[in-house]
Parts: structure tokens; C-alpha cells; sequence
């Protein structure tokens, strides 16, 4: 395990963890985008240029810009007053330290006897596109349903309504 | 003779290679070519700013910098040591980490871009696979940096400038996304190498650029709408205006970090006029067979050079558009025109060689600017204006 | 750790308990949404780990469920945020401490 992935691994996890420590809600909505490109180095570490780029594209460039413009519109740059981390919060910090344990657990004790293929895929987009339309195509025509369905449904909910004459 | 004119840049290199040893040959030979692209950009930028003063100015009936050297061209060398020199102004309030990183940001993401566009023949820092994507992820993660300038300043003017100009870049990538997509689906391929290369053939000495096809000139059109947004260039610069709102997101910049956003700004142009180029003029192609005798590299600058200089046209020409004219027209003009150019393209693969082809596609894309640009763009009555807000 | 896979495992499983922790601690409703993307995210690493060192990678179901994956979490944090939206607009708070009733 290079350098290069302790390197990556550390800048990601910093990212995570600053963004849900932060109390400023936009540095954690900064620090979250750092984790996403920890995230996408992290595939491009593992041959997935595809998915690589299209997590920069989707997340830094799409949720990241969403999440922070939620923020300004709902005045998130305002601290609450008792602060930012509700009253169960050790509950909440308990039950991930123990979902964690169980991963690390479960991941730590099948090492033995997880595949490990040296070699890379070499998978070209030409591969990605012909899979999309062959093998993948409903799929790919349910979550384009799916999308514009998520497109309506935010623009009705988040619509401003008329005024009602009362 | 002609091949090594064309390839010198690739001999120089591999000559100054030679002289280190094998291992070392990978990454010193990176390092040289980032090296090259970082330092010739910013040069083109300096040359780049006069002409463009000196161009709008006699657009409109004056004469632009005429101190500094002769006819004015060491101006931004006095531009540069006044930027340089001046105090580093951040207000008490501001968010300091954040302010000092976005014009950070902004310049790495624009520079990552050069790194797929081919240059000359076997000019190119990196063969992606899927080097179009790459160039656009890079292009979203801009945005970024606009946003955190605007809001680390806490200025109400720069954060407003800052929300007009995401909401401006945001719509229009979806139309440069499209416009190029149209390129992909047609030739096959992301890899801006085999665009080039499939653009490089002759008909009774003209070449098959891409611009040349009904579909391809409605893309570059497109794609040249939609660029000159996404680097927030006039027309479209009402978030950086300055009769409008100070200088939006960069209001509270002073010294070297505004000479940044300028250097983003001019180089993100730059890059699209490149990409531009790649996709629908030919890249490094010439423009008529007997003219492959003049290197490479030097039809790509040409070309580039072209794109600044219509750039600088249309700043001094067109009047700035309105915001919300400028939402309308990029999701009811441009968004449709995009998809309807898609359907265009794919009836073009499909009716085989000939001239019906030829004719059906540019009836449907008449037709469809026709019907969605000229009418369904006409002003409807004007009404009271109605405002919406958050809450 | 002589099997590189582990390591991906381990930064997923990292990631993902970090994530669980930022939605079930935090008060703001936009925290929540930001530890669901990136427990989204910590679960299309795993995908993409056991894409790369399984048998079989030709297949692509790894990357496809990833991609995917991608495409489904942009839209439901659309949706999500539209919904925080609409309610800061009618309570006027997006603290979940205080929407603790049924009653609108």
C-alpha cells in the first residue's frame, strides 16, 4: 500500500471528518468538497477513470454548488444558540464507533480470503458506452425516469407559492 | 524539413532528455512539458490584455494605451508591477482562509485543463481515454472558487455577484456539455486526440471540420454561446459588471489576488477557445490541403488567436444582457437548440452519405431556430415585475 | 496489509461511520443531508475497490453500479434540499431539535 494511498486516504478522511465537525456550515460544506476529491483521486487510484471523472462532475460540481446555495437561502452562516450538535449526540457517536468496529471487524477477518487480481482492467469508455446500451439499458432508462422525476419534484417543493387571498 | 518543423518542440524535448538517465526520463519530461504550458499562458495573457484594450478601444472611437512602449505593447508589464506592488487590502470581517483560496483554486483548475488539448501533432500533455470529461470536470470545479470568493468577502454586493455568476455558469454547462456531446456521439470517442485525428481528411482539398456540417456549425455556435458565458465574458459579464455591482464577486480583491482572478479569467478563456477549436475547427488541422506545409502548432495558436480576437469583438460590440434575459435564453433557446442539434446529428450518421442528408439536417435546424429562437423568444406583454425571495 | 483491497475497505468503512455520525449528531438539517452523501460516497468506494480487484472486472457491474449510484444520490440531494427549503420557509428554522411535533 504506496504512500501515495496513505496520502490520499488521510487528505479524505480529514475532509469527512471536518465536515461534520466544523461548526461554520460553509467551511463544512468546503471541507466536504475536499472529501470528494479525496474520493475521485481514490477511484482514479483504481483504474476507474470514468467514474473517477464523473465524480468530480456530478459531486464537486453539482451537490457541492446545491448544498452551499441551501445554506445561503436558509441562513445557515447564523449559529444556533445551545450549538451545533443536538442533546443525544453521545448516542449518535456511539452507535458509529460500533458500526465501525463491525466493518473493520468483518473486513479484518475475511482478509484472508478476499479476491485480489493483480492485474488491471483495461476498460475503455468505448467498453462503458457499449455496456450502457446492451446490458445496463434498462437501467440506464430508469434512472433517466428517475432524474427527471427528482427534477419536477424539487422545483414543485421548493416553488414559491401564490399568494392566497384570504 | 517540414516534419521537423512541425515536430520541433517534440525533438527539442526528447533531446534534452537524452542527456538523463533512463529512469529519470518520465518525470522530468512532465515536469518540462507543465513547465512550458505554465509559462506560456500567462504570456499569451499579457499579450492577450493589451490587444484587448487597445482592440475595444478602437471599437469605440478611441485610442487605448499609447504610453507605455511603443504603441502601448509594454503595458502589462507596467500592469504587472502595479499588481504586484500594491497593498494586499483584506477586510476585518472576511473569512481570511477562505478569500486567500479562491483565486488559488480558481487558477489550478483553470491550468488543469490544458493538460488534454493537443497542440501540434503528438503535442498533447496526456492521451486520456476520456480527456473531454476530464476537461470538463475541471470546468465545473470553477465554480467553486467563484462562490467562495463572493461569499468570504461578506459584502453584500460581492455575494449577490457571486450567486448571479454560479446560477450563469451552472445553466450554461449544461449547453457546452451538450454541444460537445454531439462531437462524442459522432465520432466515437472522448479522447480529444481522435477528435483531431478524425477531422484530419481532405475533400477536393477542403477539410472535414466539423464546423463545415450543419449540425457542427450549429454546435460551435452553440458551444461558442455557451463558452462566452461560462467565462463570464461580455455579453454575459452582469455578475463581474462594473456599472452594476462594483466588481461582484471580486470586490474585495486588491493587488496580486485580483491580477489572479484577471489571469483565471483570461486563461479559462483561453482554454474554451481551445477546446472550441479541437472539437469543431480541427485543432492542429490546416484549413486547406496545400497548406500542411505550416507547422502544426502554429494553426492551433492561429486559431486560438481568432477565438480571442472575436471574443474581444464581441465585448466591444454587444450590449450586457439582463439576468433573468440571460437564464431565459440559456434554459428556452440554447438547452432545446442543443438537443434538437443532437437529433440532427444522429439522423446525419444514420441517412448515409449523399446530399438528402445534408438537406433534411439544415431544414430541422432552421426550422427549429425558426420556431424556438425568432417567435418563441419574442417578448410576451409586460406585466407588473413580481420578485421572488427565500422565504 | 498484504491484500491492497483492505485498505479500501478500511478508508469506505472510515468514511462511511464518519458520515453516519455527522447525520445522527448534528442539529442542522444540511449536516444531516452532507453525512448521507458521503455514506452515499464511502458505499460507491467499496463498489469500485471490489470492482477493481474481483474476478471478472471486464463485466463492469462494479463501475455501472457506481455511476449509477452517482447519478441516484445527485438527485435525491436535489430533492432532500429541496425539502429543507420548503420547510425553513414554513418554520422558519432548520434546527431539528426543534421540529419535534407532528403538528405543522
Amino acid at each position: 500500500m504506496g504512500f501515495v494511498f496513505y496520502l490520499i486516504s488521510t487528505f479524505t478522511v480529514g475532509g469527512a471528518l471536518a465536515a461534520v465537525l466544523l461548526k461554520n456550515l460553509v467551511h463544512a460544506a468546503l471541507a466536504l468538497t475536499v472529501a470528494f476529491f479525496g474520493l475521485a483521486l481514490l477511484f482514479l487510484r483504481l483504474d476507474a477513470q470514468f467514474a473517477g471523472f464523473a465524480q468530480i462532475l456530478v459531486y464537486v460540481g453539482a451537490v457541492a454548488i446545491l448544498v452551499v446555495f441551501a445554506i445561503l437561502l436558509t441562513r445557515g452562516s447564523e449559529l444556533p444558540k445551545e450549538g451545533v450538535f443536538s442533546k443525544t449526540w453521545l448516542v449518535g457517536l456511539a452507535i458509529a464507533a460500533g458500526v465501525f468496529a463491525l466493518l473493520a471487524w468483518a473486513v479484518l477477518q475475511a482478509a484472508p480470503w478476499l479476491p485480489q487480481e493483480k492485474a488491471a482492467p483495461t476498460v475503455t469508455v468505448n467498453d462503458i458506452g457499449n455496456a450502457l446500451m446492451s446490458r445496463y439499458v434498462l437501467p440506464l432508462e430508469i434512472v433517466a425516469v428517475l432524474l427527471t422525476a427528482a427534477l419536477l419534484g424539487a422545483v414543485i417543493v421548493a416553488m414559491h407559492e401564490k399568494e392566497r387571498s384570504r | 524539413m517540414i516534419e521537423r518543423l512541425d515536430q520541433i518542440f517534440v525533438i527539442l524535448k526528447h533531446w534534452l532528455l537524452g542527456y538523463l538517465p533512463e529512469s529519470w526520463q518520465t518525470p522530468v519530461g512532465v515536469i518540462l512539458s507543465v513547465v512550458c504550458i505554465i509559462g506560456l499562458y500567462p504570456a499569451l495573457f499579457a499579450i492577450t490584455t493589451v490587444l484587448e484594450r487597445k482592440g475595444v478601444a478602437r471599437i469605440q472611437n478611441r485610442l487605448g494605451p499609447n504610453r507605455v512602449g511603443p504603441y502601448g505593447i509594454l503595458q502589462p508589464m507596467a500592469d504587472g508591477i502595479k499588481s504586484l506592488t500594491k497593498e494586499d487590502i483584506v477586510p476585518t470581517t472576511a473569512d481570511g482562509v477562505v478569500h486567500f483560496l479562491a483565486p488559488v483554486v480558481l487558477v489550478v483548475v483553470v491550468f488543469m485543463g490544458f493538460a488534454v488539448l493537443p497542440m501540434g501533432r503528438n503535442m498533447v500533455l496526456v492521451d486520456m481515454d476520456a480527456g473531454l470529461l476530464f476537461y470538463f470536470a475541471m470546468g465545473a470545479s470553477a465554480e467553486l472558487s467563484v462562490f467562495m470568493a463572493g461569499w468570504s468577502s461578506r459584502n453584500k454586493y460581492s455575494l449577490l455577484g457571486a450567486m448571479r455568476a454560479v446560477a450563469q455558469m451552472i445553466s450554461y454547462e449544461i449547453a457546452l456539455l451538450l454541444s460537445s456531446v454531439v462531437i462524442v456521439m459522432i465520432t466515437g470517442s472522448l479522447s480529444l486526440v481522435k477528435i483531431v485525428e478524425a477531422q484530419n481528411h481532405y475533400t477536393w482539398g477542403l477539410p472535414h471540420w466539423f464546423i463545415f456540417t450543419p449540425w457542427g456549425l450549429a454546435g460551435f455556435l452553440m458551444y461558442a454561446i455557451a463558452g462566452t458565458a461560462e467565462t463570464n465574458r461580455s455579453p454575459f459579464d452582469l455578475p463581474e459588471g462594473e456599472s452594476e455591482l462594483v466588481a461582484g464577486y471580486h470586490t474585495e480583491y486588491s493587488g496580486f489576488k485580483f491580477a489572479l482572478f484577471f489571469l483565471g479569467e483570461y486563461v479559462a478563456m483561453f482554454s474554451i477557445s481551445g477546446l472550441g477549436s479541437t472539437l469543431f475547427l480541427g485543432g492542429w488541422t490546416a484549413p486547406l490541403e496545400v497548406l500542411q506545409f505550416i507547422p502544426s502548432w502554429i494553426w492551433f495558436f492561429g486559431k486560438l488567436f481568432l477565438s480571442m480576437g472575436v471574443f474581444i469583438w464581441m465585448r466591444g460590440t454587444l450590449p450586457r444582457l439582463r439576468q433573468d434575459q440571460l437564464m431565459n435564453f440559456a434554459w428556452k433557446f440554447v438547452l432545446p437548440m442543443c438537443l434538437l442539434n443532437l437529433f440532427a446529428a444522429g439522423l446525419w450518421h444514420f441517412m448515409g452519405a449523399g446530399w438528402l442528408r445534408w438537406v433534411v439536417c439544415s431544414a430541422i435546424l432552421i426550422l427549429a431556430y425558426v420556431s424556438i429562437g425568432r417567435e418563441g423568444m419574442r417578448r410576451k406583454n409586460l406585466g407588473p415585475r413580481s420578485y421572488r425571495y427565500a422565504e | 496489509m498484504a491484500n491492497p483491497l483492505t485498505g479500501y475497505l478500511i478508508v469506505a468503512a472510515l468514511v462511511f461511520a464518519i458520515g453516519l455520525a455527522g447525520a445522527l449528531t448534528r442539529r442542522n438539517a444540511i449536516m444531516v443531508l452532507i453525512g448521507i452523501e458521503l455514506m452515499l460516497n464511502a458505499a460507491n468506494l467499496n463498489l469500485i475497490a471490489f470492482w477493481r480487484y474481483g474476478r471478472h472486472p471486464e463485466v463492469l457491474t462494479g463501475m455501472m453500479f457506481a455511476i449509477f449510484s452517482i447519478a441516484v444520490a445527485a438527485a435525491e440531494a436535489a430533492v432532500g434540499l429541496g425539502l429543507v427549503i420548503s420547510i425553513y420557509r414554513h418554520a422558519k428554522t432548520t434546527d431539528l431539535e426543534q421540529m419535534n411535533r407532528m403538528k405543522g
